[in-house]
């Protein structure tokens, strides 16, 4: 492999309306590197990718593509410099086929008055066959969240880039799916392609990139290859400070008694079959299984979300009929959405208005609202949560990843729920909010409240579940409980083969 | 995940809005009442009688009733949606309850009978916005002309006559309380009470939960749908409100009355800061952007501009305001 450094930035400098978001950062990426950038959230890591992808300009500092100084004033100007930014949320156009898709900066490109569908699709077949089977006359919506990457990816191909940006690829990706991509990424990386990969996840930071970069509040801490540097020297610097453990204390087995807090029988709709399961009381139940195994699904089914063919649920042996989310609600079964700015949070109202939206009653007598109730209450998880804010009027918009999700708990927890049921709980959020929410959920174990963990990262499931039930599409295969909570046998059951 | 600060999404473009566009994201209100001012002072350079009594009686006249629809049409906007049959429905009520004093009913019991009416049409289009799943604009546009058809099949086209109403019922639109019209008393009335519910009343906040995240709204346990048709009942009995006393104040009816209503009402709201992606609005926003609007309408009248050239400067003014709320939007993505 080569020494050759294809882009490097020395000085960069980029301010957002007060905040230094970037001081004097440097990074420098060689040809044929996976090179991974971590920090924790507001860091500066998508900024400074930003700004190498022509998206935003920076106030000072240097840019050198092949040694030359440039000026990358636009996302354009950087494709034509071969550089390619893949964005976490994808940017593709649904109901286009596969071939327009990637060709698409192409055929905005070129002259002609029509585009050559014939050439079109053999040309996107060329660029896709070696990294996976997708027909380029399909429309985008037909494809899995994996494949709508790898179009993306193919799209950087196509331009023929040197320099290949990837924000959080994995974070919509299942296990299998992320070994799929790293399988790519390396064929690209023998290719001489220089990758930078941003990523939360220290697992495939150690076992897939060779150098890293660390950013912590706009600073830069230094770059290292991966071999001189263990995990918890990099989170310290991520974090600025020590971390304790990151999973807290699992339950010992003869711990858990054996009553039963929930349970659920025959749960069956379009999506998953005959889905039955207990949770005993003070335990935690992990739900491990690939995207698309209808673990969500599942979970909102039961909350009442979506609709179900037949099922039962009880509550210490008590039949609940949930048959809206206001009814399960009132009940006590709380379903904690995966995406908190999709369905979770009120993104432009305030703190103290999202965390009341659960539970007006409790702060309103019959019809009126009483601000001082709402704030009160307000003011009580944001000094529980730590939540860091200007002020509980301040909106969640403009709250960081891990402030964002203590705010959906919050608005959770005034509901004082008895199951709840996590859908990717820490989903990007940096790791010492993580170990603050791992934290948070044995304690509401403790006091009595179930928890049913749904997670995509194995390391999650196996850290905080005392037992763990996987799923494969949507059929339950299997429950695994002490030490035999291991990637192996997840991955086994999770992919279903036994059954 | 993304934060705030670093979205990969946008190029945020400058341009000369953006200024104001912020500056508008902060307190609207502020920058109105400001606006207002400036013109105010204008005008009253331009014409000696536009500081009078009679001309600040006239124009608070004129936005009074308007405005009960304005602050129905906020919040529509609050929710997520918007009603372009708030016309003719007001045109409809005052019809029914017209021909059916003719017919010799009690004009009050008349009002009430065309005001249920009203607020069933607002049922009809929640039920095909919520349980159909159409949307707002195809809704709305379908009600207001099959509304509008109405009006003409009862009236055939002639105006009603309805000089015959008792004074009692005359007085709600023009009688006066020691010189102060009903109208602009009952308007003040309607602006406190329906300020106080949009910040206190667990049932609009409902409206601005649902308008601000529907998905997460019902995730709350936030029945939207049943938001969504309150809302819709809600407008167009406001509408009915409008019609009624209208009807009082001109003591007659005609089909095409109202015409237009839904343009004024959507403009002056989002000059009073509702936004057309929902969740946003206030009651005194939507009481100062229907003012703007008169008091522009007025200074068009007293300074003899066409009356052919009135629209398309309302339409330019509702352009305008349109063109600062998707500022206002895209600037609070990206910052």
């Amino acid at each position: 492999m080569t020494e050759e450094i294809v882009l490097s930035v020395k000085g960069i400098e980029k301010n957002f309306t007060g905040t230094k978001a970037l001081r004097g950062v440097e990074f420098s990426l060689r040809r044929g590197e996976i090179h991974a950038l971590v920090g924790e959230n507001g860091a500066g890591k998508t900024t400074l990718m930003n700004i190498i992808s022509g998206v935003f300009k920076p106030d000072a500092g240097e840019i050198f593509v092949d040694g030359k100084r440039v000026e990358i004033n636009s996302p354009h100007e950087a494709q034509k410099l071969n550089i390619s930014f893949v964005h976490q949320e994808i940017a593709l156009c649904d109901d286009v086929t596969v071939a327009e898709n990637i060709f698409m900066p192409a055929i905005n490109e070129s002259k002609s008055f029509t585009v050559n569908f014939k050439k079109l699709y053999s040309e996107a077949v060329e660029i896709l066959k070696p990294l996976a089977n997708i027909r380029p006359d399909m429309p985008v919506s037909e494809l899995s969240m994996s494949n709508h990457q790898i179009v993306e990816i193919a799209r950087a191909l196509s331009l023929n880039c040197k320099v290949l940006i990837l924000d959080e690829p994995t974070s919509a990706l299942s296990e299998s799916e992320s070994v799929a991509l790293f399988k790519i990424l390396h064929d690209l990386k023998n290719k001489g392609i220089g990758i930078i990969y941003i990523s939360h996840r220290m697992g495939e930071v150690f076992s897939e990139c060779d150098r890293v970069t660390v950013l912590r509040d706009g600073n830069y801490l230094g770059t290292y290859n991966i071999n001189d540097i263990d995990r918890k020297e990099i989170v310290n610097k991520m974090v600025g400070r020590e971390l304790d453990d990151t999973y807290p204390p699992k339950k010992k087995r003869n711990e858990i008694s054996g009553e039963v807090l929930f349970e659920v029988k025959d749960f069956t709709s379009n999506r998953f079959k005959n889905i039955s399961f207990k949770l005993f009381k003070g335990e935690v139940l992990g739900i491990a299984g690939l995207v698309g195994s209808g673990r969500s699904e599942m979970a909102q089914a039961i909350c009442g979300i979506r609709p179900v063919k037949k099922g039962k649920a009880y509550y210490m042996g008590k039949e609940l009929k949930l048959n809206s989310p206001g009814e399960s609600i009132k009940k006590g079964v709380v379903y904690l959405t995966e995406d908190r700015k999709i369905d979770g949070l009120f993104l432009d109202l305030s703190i103290v208005k999202n965390i009341s939206a659960m539970d007006i009653p409790k702060i309103s007598g019959k019809l009126i609202i009483s601000s001082k109730l709402e704030e009160n209450q307000a003011n009580n998880y944001v000094k529980i949560f730590d939540i860091k804010c200007r002020g509980i009027q301040q909106s969640v918009r403009s709250l960081s990843g891990g402030n964002q999700q203590k705010v959906l708990f919050s608005k959770i927890l005034t509901v004082n729920p008895k199951i709840i049921f996590m859908d990717e709980p820490t989903r990007g959020i940096d790791v010492g909010a993580k170990a603050e929410i791992y934290k948070l959920i044995r304690k509401l174990t403790e006091s009595g409240v179930g928890v049913i963990l749904i997670s995509s990262e194995l390391p999650e499931v196996i850290g905080m579940s005392d037992r763990v039930m996987v799923m494969h599409e949507g059929e339950k295969t299997g429950e695994l409980v002490e030490e035999n909570i291991n990637e192996k046998q997840i991955i086994h059951m999770a992919s279903g083969i036994t059954k | 995940m993304v934060d705030i600060d670093e979205n990969p999404k946008m190029n945020p473009r400058k341009n000369i809005f953006s200024t104001a566009g912020q500056a508008l994201n902060n307190f609207p209100e502020i920058n109105l009442i400001f606006i207002i001012g400036v013109v105010w002072i204008i005008l009253s350079f331009l014409s000696k009688n536009w500081n009078t009594w009679g001309n600040i009686r006239a124009i608070m006249m004129s936005f009074s009733i308007e405005g009960i629809v304005v602050i129905a049409m906020t919040i529509m906007l609050i929710v997520g949606g918007f009603d372009l049959s708030v016309g003719s429905v007001m045109a409809l009520t005052m019809i029914i309850s017209g021909k059916l004093f003719l017919l010799g009913v009690n004009p009050w019991i008349a009002s009430l009978i065309a005001i249920i009416i009203a607020g069933c049409i607002g049922i009809v289009i929640g039920f095909f916005v919520t349980r159909v799943g159409l949307n707002f604009l195809i809704t709305t546009l379908a009600i207001m002309v099959v509304t509008r058809g109405a009006c003409y099949v009862l009236t055939k086209g002639t105006p009603l006559s309805l000089f015959e109403l008792p004074a009692s019922f005359k007085f709600i639109g023009q009688g006066r309380l020691s010189g102060v019209p009903f109208v602009i008393i009952l308007f003040f009335i309607i602006v406190v009470f329906s300020d106080f519910m949009l910040r206190k009343s667990s049932v609009l906040r409902k409206v601005i939960y649902t308008g601000s995240n529907e998905r997460a709204a019902i995730l709350s346990g936030i029945n939207a749908s049943r938001v969504k048709v309150i809302v819709c009942i809600l407008t167009s009995s406001l509408a009915g409100i409008a019609g009624i006393l209208y009807m009082a104040k001109f003591g007659g009816a005609t089909a095409q009355f109202g015409t237009g209503l839904e343009i004024t009402a959507i403009s002056a709201a989002i000059i009073g800061g509702a936004s057309l992606s929902g969740g946003k609005g206030t009651v005194l926003g939507a009481v100062l952007g229907v003012a703007f609007l008169q008091i522009i309408t007025g200074a068009m009248v007293m300074l003899n501009v066409n009356p052919y050239w009135q629209d398309f400067i309302r339409g330019l003014i509702l352009l305008l305001a349109v063109t600062l709320d998707h500022i206002r939007q895209t600037r609070r993505r990206s910052a």
